[in-house]
């Protein structure tokens, strides 16, 4: 499990992660929601080590975040932040045998070479492994990210808004691959996501969080009622039940 | 399955375009020789072989043929590699030591032993100005975090105004000291007076590509960001650290033999990130061979359109480059649109 102990982070004066205590990365997925600016994305820096914490203590499977070796965490966790912007040319296959680097430190195995076949396969990116990734579109560009956590080959999988500016059909398509990923892998992916709705149909357990601090931690269907979700979006939420399944309507 | 040694079967198929590789590798190989037998005194393979009593054309060849041209392509390699570690260490394709400002404050460093050491061994020099060159790549870097990364020609105006900046205080001084004329020689790039005993610390820049090769993997992840390379367990700052060095002994040693060599870092890198991408490990033989390529064409050339005199190589390195540089800038504009 990753367990955070009340960690904060502050911006200058501005508390982002406010005294936080949770622990989350159970079997299964799951999603991280709430409104712009709730300290969704810090939360996951600070797990992922890319941020440092003013106060508390992260620890994943019993490993101090703080304290251990960088090399070490990179085996056991995975982080893929938003907006990943990459200037370097590099073919799918280069990013994702670059995701092997925690365990082969730039020389490959036959092992290694397996993870990085499976991981490509697993994201259907067998058509386009050799293509440049500015020559991808986004939701191949995102799959191939995806692909390269994958051959990471990590316990915790920590993906942040990874549906972010692709179209109806990728979204689905990653949530899809993703669910695949907890079902048949044994991934546990941790998901930052801002349609509830997806959210409320991939997910196992939903952490929503405002102003730095948690404000629901329960099943999908528990965190997706009208006043729990109002609270968090602090906007009216209409939750209808459609198929025997809860849909939140924010549309109007 | 699993101890099976790591080869063939499941090695991947990649866009390698091997016939420009193998045609780098000849072209590298033909102007290195012809590179040997270009010059006043006659010195061919017969007149080596022939000899002679006076063994004149074996001594030119030893003293001062070979070491120009191992010379050129030292510089041509390793000005390269300095050229594409910048890149990926700044994730910004218009970078390289000509253009932010490393190669102005090594300059300084060299004007600094001037003034304050001048009967230091040539070694000590390059010391100086390994060292004011890191310290150049520092200012850089720490200048650039605070531009957006997508900011691609903002990143290298602001390397070119530093080094503007650095520039003109070291003119400065150079002018109230008397010095400019010595300036001159390192500001203009030539290999005229490379000779044997002149030119040996250019293989601590040749020693500086091998450690980039062997890191290669980690400057190319470094090329990903910070966060990437924090995810895959890299400690970035070392890396980086590393990097600063590479850059700033290659400036340095280049500096004190040859002088300064504008566009290459730059050029060539882009050129073979448009054949073959930016893998390092994969391009780091390309750029190396490639700088090699271009640097013993444009000394050739400055030595063959005055002949029997020599022009500056810069000079001919100046037009080539810019020439190149604008092909790669258009290009780039008309793919966007």
């Amino acid at each position: 499990m990753i367990a955070l102990e009340k960690v904060t982070k502050r911006y200058g004066r501005q508390t982002v992660v406010d005294e936080v205590s949770i622990a989350f990365g159970g079997e299964g997925v799951t999603a991280l929601i709430g409104p712009n600016g709730a300290g969704k994305s810090t939360l996951f820096g600070l797990v992922g080590r890319l941020l440092q914490a003013e106060a508390g203590r992260i620890v994943v499977d019993g490993m101090d975040v703080a304290s251990t070796s960088s090399s070490e965490l990179a085996k056991i966790l995975a982080v893929l932040r938003q907006d990943n912007h990459i200037a370097a040319r590099l073919t799918v296959h280069d990013l994702v045998e670059f995701g092997r680097f925690p365990h082969s430190r730039g020389r490959l195995t036959l092992h290694d070479r397996e993870h990085i076949e499976n991981a490509i396969g697993y994201l259907e990116l067998e058509p386009y492994r050799d293509r440049f990734l500015d020559e991808l579109s986004g939701g191949q560009r995102q799959r191939a990210f995806v692909a390269m956590v994958l051959a990471q080959d990590t316990k915790y999988v920590l993906l942040d808004e990874p549906l972010n500016n692709l179209d109806l059909r990728h979204m689905t398509e990653i949530m899809r691959l993703i669910r695949r990923m907890a079902d048949e892998l044994g991934k546990r992916v941790v998901i930052v996501l801002h349609d509830i709705n997806f959210a409320a149909t991939y997910a196992d357990r939903i952490v929503a969080m405002r102003n730095g601090i948690v404000v629901a931690d329960a099943s999908a269907r528990e965190v997706m009622r009208p006043d729990v979700l109002a609270a968090v979006y602090d906007t009216p939420v209409d939750v209808r039940e459609i198929d025997g399944k809860p849909v939140a309507l924010y549309y109007g | 399955m699993l101890d099976r040694t790591p080869t063939s079967t499941l090695a991947p198929v990649r866009p390698r375009r091997t016939w420009v590789g193998v045609l780098i590798g000849v072209l590298c190989v033909v102007l290195a020789l012809t590179s040997l037998f270009v010059g006043v005194s006659d010195v061919s393979p017969t007149s080596v072989l022939g000899g002679g009593a006076d063994g004149n054309a074996a001594f030119l060849l030893v003293a001062s043929r070979i070491p120009r041209t191992v010379a050129v392509v030292l510089v041509g390699a390793s000005l390269g590699i300095a050229g594409l570690i910048m890149q990926m260490l700044v994730r910004n394709k218009f970078v390289e030591p000509g253009t932010t400002g490393v190669s102005e404050f090594a300059t300084l460093g060299m004007l600094v032993t001037m003034v304050f050491l001048p009967g230091l061994a040539v070694v000590g020099k390059m010391g100086v100005a390994a060292v004011f060159g890191l310290f150049g790549t520092w200012v850089f870097l720490r200048v650039v975090r605070v531009v957006p990364v997508r900011q691609l020609v903002l990143v290298p105006l602001v390397g070119i105004m530093l080094g503007g900046i650095v520039g003109a205080v070291t003119t400065f001084f150079a002018y109230r000291l008397d010095l400019l004329q010595s300036l001159g020689q390192w500001s203009q790039g030539s290999f005229a007076t490379v000779m044997q005993g002149r030119y040996e610390f250019l293989w601590i820049a040749g020693l500086m590509v091998v450690i980039a090769w062997f890191a290669a993997d980690r400057f190319s992840v470094i090329g990903l960001g910070e966060e990437f390379a924090t995810n895959l367990g890299l400690n970035y700052r070392r890396i980086v650290a590393v990097g600063m060095v590479i850059i700033a002994v290659i400036t340095a040693a280049v500096l004190v033999t040859a002088g300064m060599i504008p566009f290459l870092g730059l050029v060539v890198p882009n050129v073979v990130s448009l054949i073959i991408g930016d893998n390092v490990r994969r391009a780091i033989p390309w750029v190396a061979g490639l700088g090699a390529v271009f640097v013993l064409a444009c000394d050739l050339i400055a030595r063959v359109v005055r002949f029997p005199y020599e022009i500056p190589l810069s000079v001919i390195v100046g037009i080539v480059g810019a020439a190149l540089f604008l092909w790669l800038l258009l290009r780039r504009r008309s793919r966007a649109h």
